[in-house]
């Protein structure tokens, strides 16, 4: 959703707001053609299908993948005479949604926007337009900066068209075919203030907000299936100046990567256009991936001309206070402070990359759950983020995962077998880390038989030997690995590595 | 209220509403148009400006559905009327431009 | 059998097993068959669908099973209802041979009740118009005269039940297209409360007007109707959350000490003046009967017409923009999809159609809405506050339902000269109130003349006990034959 700002006095969103741009430590400066700076200012609009189970305005089901034109009913294909109900269930995650960034919740109208599209079945949007369910939240990047979130609004997606000829683009291709079992999927479009200042903290606040509409199970929010779509709004302006220029829409950015480019992109176009006296027309632009570069899409004449007007065949949504609040009241913890949590619990900074991975793949109640076991935290952290990242890892009892770590600490696994137990855990929950060692032989190895075996690798790699007791720490320390790798190697990886190196090191200073 | 109506303005409308008139039928509805929006000059002499809107007749507000799957059309069903179609799905001929 | 029989009398008498569906469905059809080439009442005649539904009701019946107070009655349905399996045109060039793949809910609960559909009946194009001129199939004539209009734009159902081709029809109302019609043929037509219908399943012309309704020979027969299609539909976002009122039981309650108010403002000029003393002879055998009776300033009323002709094209124009040639009925062949689309619109809506689908377009697009869709939204409040300040007075107004009797087919070429038969309907849709148009006298010429009785939302049950009163002084129109003047 677009309101033209070309130069207003006082330049205001869509909700009648002034615009305000907060300063960052992270600031994208660009430098034009002529050696000029000019500075972003960026907001960013998300679209996310809502995890519902039917559409939007009607009982068709919401599902991705399946055959065209069949989670369609008369409704979906805009059928004369058929009229839209809304659905409770998307209202319920718009006002989830709100909760989790602390916006508010109020009564809001559905509109419809007029304009014509072969995948739009009835050649009108409804839409929330000046009154959206959501207003004024905000947003808190892992690195503090603080992005606001002007409004949030239910709208339905449209159909899907496909190209035949023309290389499967629209351009030149000879006609299209259109599928609308996406027509009517629930959408909640989010629109963030202009307070995104660099391609990092672009990156950063969809990744944020992606974490929080999967952890309150308002979208998948898979980017790679569309369900979740980002368009930018770029303007720039002279580095330091607190003047707001017109901006460009950027569309078909399809991935986080896509998205700091397009940005980058954006801006320095933008720059080298005002450099030269050019003119940036408020428009909008399509990321093209393969090329790098945005181009204007060249939209019908007349196109921005919506005819917005109150949807008549729907009454206004005016949540009541006590369901907001129960709404409210059963959102889960959200990513920020599960991220804050685990960093407390483990000692790792809540930016580092297993506390990220693993609250992101929703495994950090798992790891929460094994370390109040008791099991030492910095293993937990590591299993969690390398060893069960894969299906079914999730699934492992806090209490299995905390027993493993146990085992492992007091020197009963070493880690390559806790590694391969795991596997065996996570295959079948109801075994426990003790039967399964016991069946695999992961016995601990007694000091005696690796004794044996340290000293026919000492007898077969004398130089090796020598080097190691004679050698500074460094040098020492470089061959341990050689000799941990042969005891390893020789023992089938049943040895501790510890316990080897230990010995090692006594034997050398014997 | 405003200006009267002109051809320009009604050629600008029937672009907006995907309508084909030739110059003779613009300056026909032209005066037509001109003339209904002239009799509705009673309404533009109203101060209505403390006076709310009003967009529904009965004022209902959370009219809601249940998240539950009703019936559904078969592909067939779906393409039943269509002018043309191809592959499971609506064919139309070549489509100039993204979507706004 | 007589087909001038009424659809409660039917009912009872197909109940009571003293005659069968099939019986009086065939006796319609027959009365069709002989009538139909010179009235044109219908679209499409279901005669094969209608016997097979009449046989079940009999063979239901004979087993003794439960049936619906309209069982075995024949009804004549507008076109733009969707009816399954069966075309759906709203007399367009656009939907022509459209054949929907779902009922209307009025449609399900005419079969529920056990009402035998007999046709489609004719309409002005998308329900736009006062004289079904506007049809692309052509006009329908007016029972009581074949010179004549028979009102629009439910005038093939209005006509259907002034030729007795079925005792009930269902018809649509978004600016007085069920009541001018009745009026001018002569027959009962109700506008009920915006949302005691669903519209689920009507094509929209305007959606927050748009009201379906029965036409009936009698009032009786219109509440009958009405009960049957009344009611809450989940469907229907705007349909109120309500049982079906109960209104035949009422209806012989009497109008006594009840307060009646006569329109000032549609008692005057451009009203014919046969009509105006037909409303105060009315009103004089209400008082008769028992009521009070006084004159009553509604100011707004008289910026009903303005707002509804920027209001209703508004609506309209978005609400056709689905008829584009991609999914569903009339495609003109073009290079693109754009030019495609152009095409079928230009080649299948007509100038009626087109005229308000620009009007409205006009009244939304940028710069003008504040002006035109804002005010007229705006005039839509005051309308509705000064019908709840008359109703804090009176029970029921009184009112002409047109400004004259039918016109003569082709006689009125002029857009705004055409909408101003609507100047005493519209301000009841804009409010969201319910009215009945009663026969009640003829014109110098014979011709039938309506009188308008309208109540606030959800009044319907005092408005019909006022009609019956009306009908049981009404001088009695001539009968028999089509045309039998």
């Amino acid at each position: 959703m677009t309101t033209a700002t070309d130069s207003p006095r006082v330049p205001t969103d869509s909700l009648g707001n002034p615009i305000t741009v907060p300063d960052s430590d992270d600031i994208l400066v660009v430098e034009a053609s002529d050696g000029s700076r000019w500075e972003l200012v960026c907001g960013l609009e998300v679209h996310a299908e809502l995890a519902t189970v039917t559409k939007m305005f009607s009982g068709a089901p919401n599902n991705f993948g399946d055959d065209p034109n069949t989670n369609v009913d008369p409704v979906t294909l805009g059928l004369p005479g058929t009229l839209p109900v809304v659905n409770q269930r998307a209202v319920e995650l718009a006002i989830r949604f709100g909760c989790a960034v602390g916006a508010e919740v109020r009564r809001s109208v559905f509109s419809r926007k007029n304009y014509f599209y072969p995948d739009m079945p009835k050649n009108f949007q409804i839409s929330q337009f000046d009154l959206p369910i959501v207003v004024a939240g905000e947003l808190e990047l892992p690195d503090g900066h603080v992005v606001g979130i002007e409004r949030a609004h239910l709208e339905e997606d449209t159909g899907k068209s496909t190209h035949v000829g023309g290389a499967g683009r629209i351009t030149g291709a000879v006609h299209s075919l259109v599928d609308h079992n996406r027509a009517g999927v629930p959408l909640l479009e989010i629109v963030s203030r202009p307070h995104v200042r660099s391609a990092e903290q672009a990156r950063q606040y969809v990744a944020e907000l992606r974490a929080i509409l999967v952890a309150c199970g308002i979208s998948d929010g898979k980017m790679e299936e569309g369900s979740m779509r980002v368009d930018a709004n770029i303007s720039v302006r002279p580095e330091g100046s607190d003047d707001l220029n017109s901006r460009c829409e950027i569309k078909n950015v399809n991935s986080l990567r896509s998205l700091g480019r397009a940005i980058e992109y954006e801006a320095k176009r933008q720059a080298d256009l005002h450099a030269t006296g050019g003119k940036v027309v408020q428009e909008t632009r399509h990321w093209d991936e393969t090329d790098g570069r945005t181009h204007t899409m060249r939209s019908k004449e007349d196109a921005d001309d919506y005819r917005y007007f109150p949807e008549p065949d729907l009454v206004p949504v005016d949540p009541d206070p006590a369901w907001v609040a129960e709404i409210a009241a059963s959102l889960p913890m959200l990513p920020a402070a599960r991220r804050a949590r685990l960093a407390d619990l483990t000692g790792e900074p809540g930016t580092a990359e297993a506390v990220v991975a693993i609250v992101d793949r929703g495994q950090d109640d798992q790891a929460v759950g094994a370390i109040q076991a008791g099991a030492e935290p910095r293993r937990v952290l590591v299993h969690i983020a390398q060893n069960l990242a894969g299906e079914g890892g999730a699934e492992l009892p806090a209490d299995r995962l905390a027993e493993l770590v146990a085992m492992e600490v007091s020197g009963d696994l070493t880690a390559t077998q806790a590694k391969q137990v795991l596997a065996e855990l996570v295959a079948d929950p109801s075994l426990t880390a003790a039967a399964v060692a016991k069946a695999k032989g992961f016995e601990a190895m007694d000091t005696g038989a690796l004794e044996v075996a340290i000293d026919e690798i000492i007898a077969a790699n004398p130089t090796e030997w020598e080097q190691f007791r004679t050698g500074d720490p460094k040098v020492r320390g470089k061959l341990t690995g050689f000799f941990v790798g042969k005891v390893m190697k020789a023992t089938k990886g049943q040895a501790d590595g510890k316990a080897a190196t230990a010995l090692l090191n006594q034997k050398a200073t014997a | 209220m405003s200006a009267r109506i002109t051809g320009d303005d009604v050629a600008h409308v029937a672009k907006l509403a995907l309508l084909d008139l030739d110059a003779a039928q613009v300056e026909i509805f032209t005066g037509q148009l001109a003339a209904i929006l002239e009799h509705a000059k009673d309404v533009e002499a109203l101060d209505l400006d403390d006076v709310p809107p009003t967009s529904h007749p009965y004022p209902l507000v959370n009219v809601l559905r249940a998240d539950e799957v009703g019936p559904t059309l078969t592909n067939a069903e779906a393409l039943a009327s269509a002018p043309q179609a191809e592959d499971g799905r609506f064919r139309v001929p070549t489509i100039l431009g993204e979507a706004p | 059998m007589s087909t001038a029989e009424s659809a409660i009398d039917i009912a009872a008498a197909i109940r009571a097993g003293g005659r069968s569906a099939v019986e009086v469905t065939e006796a319609h059809l027959a009365r069709i068959t002989e009538h139909e080439p010179t009235i044109h009442a219908f679209n499409e005649v279901t005669a094969e669908s209608a016997l097979a539904a009449a046989a079940e009701i009999d063979r239901a019946i004979a087993a003794g099973e439960p049936v619906g107070p309209l069982a075995g009655v024949p009804i004549a349905v507008k076109d733009n209802l969707c009816t399954k399996g069966i075309a759906t045109t709203c007399s367009s060039k656009m939907l022509e041979g459209w054949i929907p793949p779902y009922d209307a809910t009025v449609v399900q609960r005419l079969a529920a009740a056990g009402a035998i559909t007999v046709g489609k009946t004719n309409l002005d194009e998308f329900a736009m118009g006062s004289s079904t001129e506007t049809s692309a199939f052509g006009v329908t004539r007016n029972p009581v005269d074949h010179t004549r209009v028979p009102g629009g734009s439910s005038g093939g159902s209005a006509a259907a039940v002034a030729a007795q081709f079925a005792p009930l029809a269902l018809g649509t109302d978004t600016g007085g297209s069920i009541r001018q019609p009745a009026a001018f043929c002569g027959v009962v037509g109700v506008k009920p409360t915006y949302g005691l219908v669903s519209r689920y399943g009507l094509i929209a012309y305007a959606s927050s007007l748009d009201q379906v309704g029965p036409l009936a020979n009698t009032v009786a027969d219109a509440a009958l109707l009405l009960e049957a299609i009344a009611g809450h539909d989940a469907a229907d976002a705007t349909s109120i959350p309500q049982e079906a009122p109960r209104l035949v039981e009422h209806l012989d309650d009497g109008v006594a000490g009840l307060r009646v108010g006569i329109i000032t403002e549609l008692m005057g000029d451009g009203i014919d003046p046969d009509i105006i003393a037909q409303v105060r002879a009315a009103a004089e055998a209400l008082a008769a009967a028992g009521a009070t009776v006084e004159e009553v300033s509604v100011p707004a009323v008289s910026h009903g017409l303005s707002a509804y002709y920027l209001i209703g094209p508004a609506e309209a124009s978005s609400n056709l923009a689905r008829f584009d040639g991609v999914r569903f009925g009339l495609r003109v062949d073009a290079p693109t999809t754009n030019e495609m689309m152009v095409a079928t619109r230009t080649a299948g809506f007509g100038d009626e159609v087109k005229r308000r689908i620009m009007l409205g377009t006009y009244a939304l697009s940028a710069g003008y809405y504040d002006a035109f869709y804002g005010k007229a939204q705006k005039v839509r409040t005051l309308i509705c506050r000064d019908f709840a300040t008359a109703y804090e007075r009176f029970d029921v107004l009184l009112s002409p339902t047109t400004p004259t009797t039918a016109f003569e087919i082709g006689s009125i070429a002029d857009p705004l000269t055409m909408y101003l038969n609507d100047t005493c309907t519209t301000a009841t849709n804009m409010a969201g109130d319910c009215a009945i148009s009663v026969p009640f006298g003829t014109d110098a010429a014979g011709l039938p003349i309506g009188v308008q009785v309208l109540a606030p939302a959800l009044g319907e049950a005092t408005m019909f006990r006022a009609a019956v009163a009306l009908e049981a002084a009404a001088p009695a129109l001539a009968q028999g034959e089509p045309d039998h003047r």
